[in-house]
């Protein structure tokens, strides 16, 4: 087990990389009007700056030997009973280097980019307030060094995504989109905080090192709930089924948002949540074989639901959820797969990044046209959108040579390779959700790029500005070469190795028999997609589709299922409960009421204003008192 | 002469007032029935004092009496108040205080 | 210097003021309240500072014998749990009284009158949380109905005076129950009313639970605890909002402060034995008042309800028996406070705008009104224990606190961190978001006075939210002081890590 190491040097100023754009978020959400003019600049420069910090700690970081590539920053805490103590300090490693490269690297970009994109926007100041925001809250969530300061973390990406979807809340479908996600969210959120609760029950404590020291001593069974647990929370923020739901209507949010937010970090949280927890998992086979299921069922989920999908954003979604449930199923494979899921999860922030940036620059052409049957033969008045959404592409698919090929084949071998049943299942699936890829991408380009023009009289597209080419260029430049960087000769493997476990199994081999039938599938997708909307042209409006056709579009039903067997008979059990309350309840205490009530009311009768009859009643009630004095006491 | 006929006249003359004051309309005779009461309650406690030969008896009987003119004194007035207002002396066209 | 007294009667003192000054004059009357209590916030902030948290458990104590017939003792002092209520009870009433400035003119009684019921309910409420003596404790509880009840009939309508009568009936039930305890406890016990002396006490199990069951009744009809809820909506609807913010935010926390310091102190066996159908009950109202909370149309009926859940997870911490869990509880008393408050302030402004407290009469206020709309989403997310806001800290204190004693119980109030999202981004969405609807679009952005009623309560939000540590610091010793009485001690986790970690979250 890797001992951790205290801060010193660079590392012991690991807090401003969270705090620099969290004191920016302040300034511009407070800041209000006064900000409006130079409220970009500020929030594209808190995340270069962090950028800048992160890749300093980085060099450092790889200049030290392997056992001391683990840095803890105290930053404060205290004891808030006996024993249970808040601790919140940052962990420098190579896992959580790697997120903050990637949320400030690719998030920056996006930052610049958005400069462009909500250049209209009167609220464009607290648009990077949020920004701002979200970057600091999802640094915490992977620099934290303990459970509850990851969970804070978790929390406040899914406030910032909140706020983001619901930017344009004066919409009503963002505020619905924007509620939705917070509340599935919260599901998953139960999840993550009962695991918490059973670890401190379990161990006594939240933090990493002290968890994970103390689980070889835990039963199996308390560590298989753990992982479960710990699994709901990632399908809530990863959007694995059951929880996927939100993450089609999360595409409300403007582009950037769905680049940063929903594409390349915060909905990887649950994939780093997993591989975080690798020593808990490593014990948990249960739990095990229910991330990589979960992975699998949803990569296919996702990847079908794309093929249907008209919306560009939409298809992106889907193929992002599908691709999430790729890093799922390889971190669930354990140690053999922990890298490789992580190394598909940074190559993804780039390629996917850099197709929803393309699909914004599409629609900043288009006037916020998001429908693909009015696009068409947008390569020629766009070139640069259309070289680097297609180098993305190309990517995502599994080109050889782009990254992708290097990441995805990996995880599709690395799942052959867990043997058995489930490793060959595992593995087909992964093998046709990859087919199924190459197949909804290429329609996704061929669509939008390819074919005869479709776009309406009065729109005129054009290729964006420069602000908003550059950050597509150089993550196209990622996406191309983020694969030879990461995964020649099992580098970054042996980079990871420290934190989760070393793989037994050999550096991937591009040429093994997976690939090459990987590759067969990839050339088969595209050649359908080809067939399809190449070949033939594409009707403006969608034709009614067979079944499967139909059920993609709807997403497979989900939303569907969600409102049948949770909304609706949710509604009706509030409306119940509260007829309950105000008849059987309430009525209860009035009716006690109105019962004491009534009987005084026949009692008050008594007093007829007689006084004669008063006389009466007291003689009376003197010959009772008189006769009981006697009977007691004579 | 034993001292028990005292209280039987007492006894007797208590009833009387009681029958009279459940039974008769008119508020001066239910009034002077009232007073009867108080009378043979003034008779027994003489009795008393002078069966058990202490003075506590018709001290009492004292305060009673004070008691008997103060309430004559008052009463009276509300008689004499109902009747200018409601020209009976009926007790019972005295009923609003009621329910 | 005897400081509680002093606190406690300068209250009464401005009510005397506010009494003398002419009718004609409304807003002396204002500025004397205000200033009232404003010299109580700050004396008690004094008291804080001057808390000692490592000294005895009671501090600024005072006994003069008053009754001696009776063993009844005029006895004061503080612990760590009610030096936190009283500061909450010290912030949170000027805040009310500049938040009523103009909603005092509008009731059917004079301004002065209104006022004067306001401010000598802070004697009261004072008084409920310094002594430690059980009869000048009981007198106090029962006192604190004859303002609360005009203030609650204030408006003067039909309803208005039904739920004024229905929240004295029910606090009146349960005070009785409380009343012949009190009185039996005085039979059987060492004949005198000072907390001090009752501790300890060896009463027969029997005699002792019953005892308890007449305490838990008054302080569950306080605290609401389900079923005993029902008042509450009614009184927090029709009284005015400055009143409700009160009524939940520091009366009803006399409930959840009588459960800690009399129920377990008193009767630390009877407590436990009871403890099974305390926390079903608990469980039952943080479910049900959420469910409840997502089908109100009422603004203030939903607040009402989200309260009843949150008394209910606060009812939880203190049955846990958990140092985590009864430390978080009575932070959350803190929190619930000031979220709930905010909250009920924020509505409370609505209502004054536009008329109405319907749900689906509000509609786009975003648009119109952002800085109102952004206070209270931050309300909302603390209301909802976002991490980072105040409610976050004791929430999670108390789930843990239960979990690591009672993991059923503690799983379903977790449930309630899902139902709690609905119902405050369901009623978020309704008012704030979308298109503006109709008359809203007059709705005004909040002015100078109501930034200044709002910003103290969200800078403790924020505040409490990021460094609850000296609030905690003052709690603990009072906690740890119950749990010594319960003869509890926090269970230990099954595994104990290998190896201590260097730094980081270690236990």
């Amino acid at each position: 087990m890797l001992t951790t190491h205290a801060a010193s040097g660079v590392f012991s100023v690991t807090w401003l990389i969270i705090a620099i754009p969290l004191a920016s978020a302040a300034v511009l959400i407070l800041g209000g009007r006064r900000t409006d003019r130079w409220g970009h600049l500020l929030g594209v420069a808190a995340p270069l700056a962090s950028f800048v910090l992160g890749l300093v700690e980085f060099a450092t970081l790889v200049g030290k030997p392997e056992v001391e590539r683990s840095i803890d920053n105290h930053v404060f805490g205290w004891t808030i009973v006996e024993g249970f103590h808040a601790d919140i300090g940052l962990q420098v490693d190579a896992l959580s280097i790697s997120f903050v490269l990637l949320i400030t690297g690719v998030g920056s970009l996006i930052h610049i980019y958005s400069i462009g994109y909500m250049a209209h926007d009167p609220k464009r100041r607290l648009f990077f307030g949020y920004f701002n925001l979200f970057v600091a809250a999802m640094l915490l969530l992977v620099l934290g060094d303990n459970y509850l300061a990851l969970y804070i973390g978790w929390e406040g990406v899914g406030l910032a995504s909140y706020l983001l979807i619901g930017f344009w809340s004066y919409k009503p479908s963002a505020a619905t989109a924007a509620k939705k996600a917070f509340v599935v969210n919260r599901v998953g959120d139960f999840g993550l905080s009962v695991a918490i609760m059973v670890m401190f029950a379990t161990f006594g404590t939240f933090s990493f090192t002290g968890v994970f020291s103390a689980v070889h001593g835990a039963d199996p069974a308390t560590l298989n709930a753990i992982g479960l647990l710990l699994l709901l929370g990632a399908c809530g923020k990863s959007a694995q089924v059951p929880l996927q739901s939100w993450l089609l209507d999360a595409m409300e949010g403007p582009t950037p948002v769905s680049a940063l937010i929903h594409a390349a970090t915060m909905v990887t949280a649950g994939v780093y949540l997993v591989a975080r927890s690798a020593p808990i998992f490593d014990l948990a086979p249960t739990a095990q074989l229910a991330v990589t299921v979960v992975g699998a069922v949803t990569l296919l989920f996702g990847a079908i639901i794309g093929c249907a999908k008209d919306d560009i954003k939409k298809a992106l979604a889907a193929s992002t959820m599908s691709q999430i449930g790729y890093m799922i199923l390889a971190v669930g494979l354990g140690p053999a797969g922990y890298a490789f899921g992580i190394a598909h999860l940074l190559t993804h922030g780039f390629f996917k990044a850099g197709l929803f940036l393309g699909a914004g620059s599409v629609m900043h052409a288009t006037k916020d046209e998001v429908d693909m049957r009015r696009f068409g033969g947008l390569a020629k008045p766009m070139p640069l959108t259309f070289a680097t959404f297609g180098l993305a592409y190309l990517a995502i698919i599994g080109f050889p040579g782009l990254s992708g090929w290097f990441t995805k084949d990996a995880i599709i071998d690395a799942a052959y390779h867990k043997g058995g049943t489930s490793g060959f299942v595992l593995g087909s699936a992964a093998l046709i959700g990859a087919g199924i890829t190459a197949f909804y991408m290429s329609r996704v380009v061929f669509m939008t790029f390819l074919g005869r023009p479709r776009w309406e009289a009065d729109v005129h597209p054009h290729e964006s500005p420069k602000v908003m080419t550059w950050p597509m260029i150089l993550l196209a430049v990622g996406s191309i070469g983020a694969g030879y960087v990461l995964m020649l000769g099992g580098r970054f493997a042996n980079f990871l190795a420290p934190v989760v476990g070393h793989s037994e199994e050999p550096s991937v081999q591009p040429a093994s028999t997976a690939g090459l039938v990987t590759l067969a599938a990839m050339v088969v997708g595209v050649g359908i997609a080809a067939l399809m909307y190449l070949r033939r042209p594409v009707p403006a409006v969608a034709p009614a589709g067979s079944f499967a056709t139909v059920a993609a579009r709807r997403d497979l039903y989900g939303d569907a299922f969600n409102e049948s067997v949770f909304m609706r008979p949710g509604q009706y059990l509030t409306r119940l409960l509260v007829f309950f309350d105000n008849r059987v309840v309430d009525g209860a205490v009035n009716g006690i009421a109105a019962f004491f009530g009534g009987f005084s009311g026949r009692l008050r009768y008594v007093q007829t204003g007689f006084v004669r009859s008063y006389a009466l009643s007291m003689l009376g009630g003197v010959a009772i008192l008189v006769a009981a004095l006697l009977m007691v006491r004579g | 002469m034993s001292p028990m006929f005292y209280l039987y006249l007492s006894a007797v003359l208590f009833t009387l007032g009681a029958v009279g004051v459940l039974l008769r309309r008119n508020a001066i005779v239910v009034f002077m029935c009232i007073e009867l009461m108080l009378n043979a309650a003034n008779l027994a406690l003489v009795t008393f004092s002078r069966i058990n030969g202490n003075l506590d008896g018709q001290i009492i009987a004292f305060f009673v009496m004070v008691v008997a003119a103060a309430e004559v004194v008052v009463g009276l007035a509300v008689i004499v108040a109902v009747f200018r207002t409601r020209r009976s002396a009926s007790v019972d066209d005295v009923n609003l205080l009621k329910y | 210097m005897p400081w509680l007294t002093v606190l406690g009667v300068i209250p009464l003192v401005g009510t005397a003021v506010i009494a003398a000054l002419p009718r004609e004059r409304p807003v002396w009357a204002k500025w004397t309240a205000l200033a009232t209590t404003v010299v109580v916030l700050a004396l008690t902030c004094v008291i804080a500072a001057r808390f000692d948290v490592h000294g005895p458990r009671f501090q600024f104590t005072e006994d003069v014998s008053w009754i001696p017939a009776f063993g009844i003792h005029y006895a004061l002092g503080v612990d760590g749990v009610a030096v936190v209520l009283l500061l909450l009870t010290a912030v949170l009433w000027p805040v009310v009284i500049l938040a009523s400035w103009h909603e005092c003119e509008q009731t059917r009684r004079s301004v002065k009158t209104y006022l004067g019921l306001f401010v000598s309910m802070e004697t009261v409420l004072i008084g409920t949380f310094v002594s430690t003596d059980l009869f000048l404790f009981y007198a106090l509880f029962e006192t604190m109905l004859i303002p609360m009840y005009f203030i609650i009939g204030s408006s003067g309508t039909p309803r208005a005076s039904y739920a004024a009568m229905k929240f004295l009936l029910y606090s009146l039930a349960g005070g009785l129950l409380m009343l012949a305890a009190v009185i039996a406890l005085y039979v059987v016990g060492p004949k005198s009313f000072l907390y001090s002396d009752l501790q300890n006490l060896h009463l027969p199990t029997a005699d002792a639970r019953w005892l308890f069951l007449g305490f838990f009744a008054a302080f569950a009809v306080k605290a609401p605890l389900w079923p005993l809820h029902t008042w509450l909506p009614d009184a927090v609807a029709e009284g005015p909002v400055g009143g409700s913010v009160l009524l939940v935010g520091v009366l009803d926390k006399v409930g959840t402060f009588g459960f800690l310091r009399y129920c377990l102190g008193l009767f630390p066996e009877a407590a436990h034995w009871f403890t099974p159908v305390v926390l079903v009950l608990a469980v039952i109202a943080v479910l049900y008042g959420a469910l409840q909370a997502i089908g109100q149309r009422d603004l203030l009926r939903l607040m009402a309800y989200v309260s009843v859940s949150h008394f209910g997870l606060i009812t939880l911490g203190v049955f846990a028996f958990t140092s985590q869990g009864q430390a978080g509880a009575t932070l959350y008393m803190v929190n619930h406070g000031f979220s709930t408050g905010a909250l009920l302030l924020i509505i409370g402004f609505l209502i004054a705008r536009r008329g109405t407290r319907g749900i689906h009469d509000f509609g786009g206020v975003q648009q119109v009104a952002p800085i109102l709309a952004g206070v209270f989403l931050l309300a909302s997310l603390s209301g909802l224990a976002l991490p980072g806001l105040n409610t976050f800290v004791s929430e999670f204190l108390v789930l843990v606190g239960t979990f690591t004693r009672y993991e059923v119980a503690a799983g379903f109030a977790t449930a309630g961190i899902i139902l709690a999202s609905i119902y405050m981004l369901v009623m978020y969405q309704r008012t704030m978001t979308g298109p503006v609807r109709p008359h809203v679009e007059h709705v005004r952005d909040l002015s100078l006075r109501e930034r200044v009623v709002i910003a103290p309560m969200v800078a403790v939000i924020v505040a409490l939210g990021f460094y609850p540590g000296p609030i905690l610091d003052i709690i603990k010793p009072g906690v740890a002081a119950t749990l010594q009485q319960t003869h509890d001690t926090d269970p230990q986790p099954a595994v104990q890590p290998a190896a201590v970690a260097p730094s980081g979250g270690s236990s």
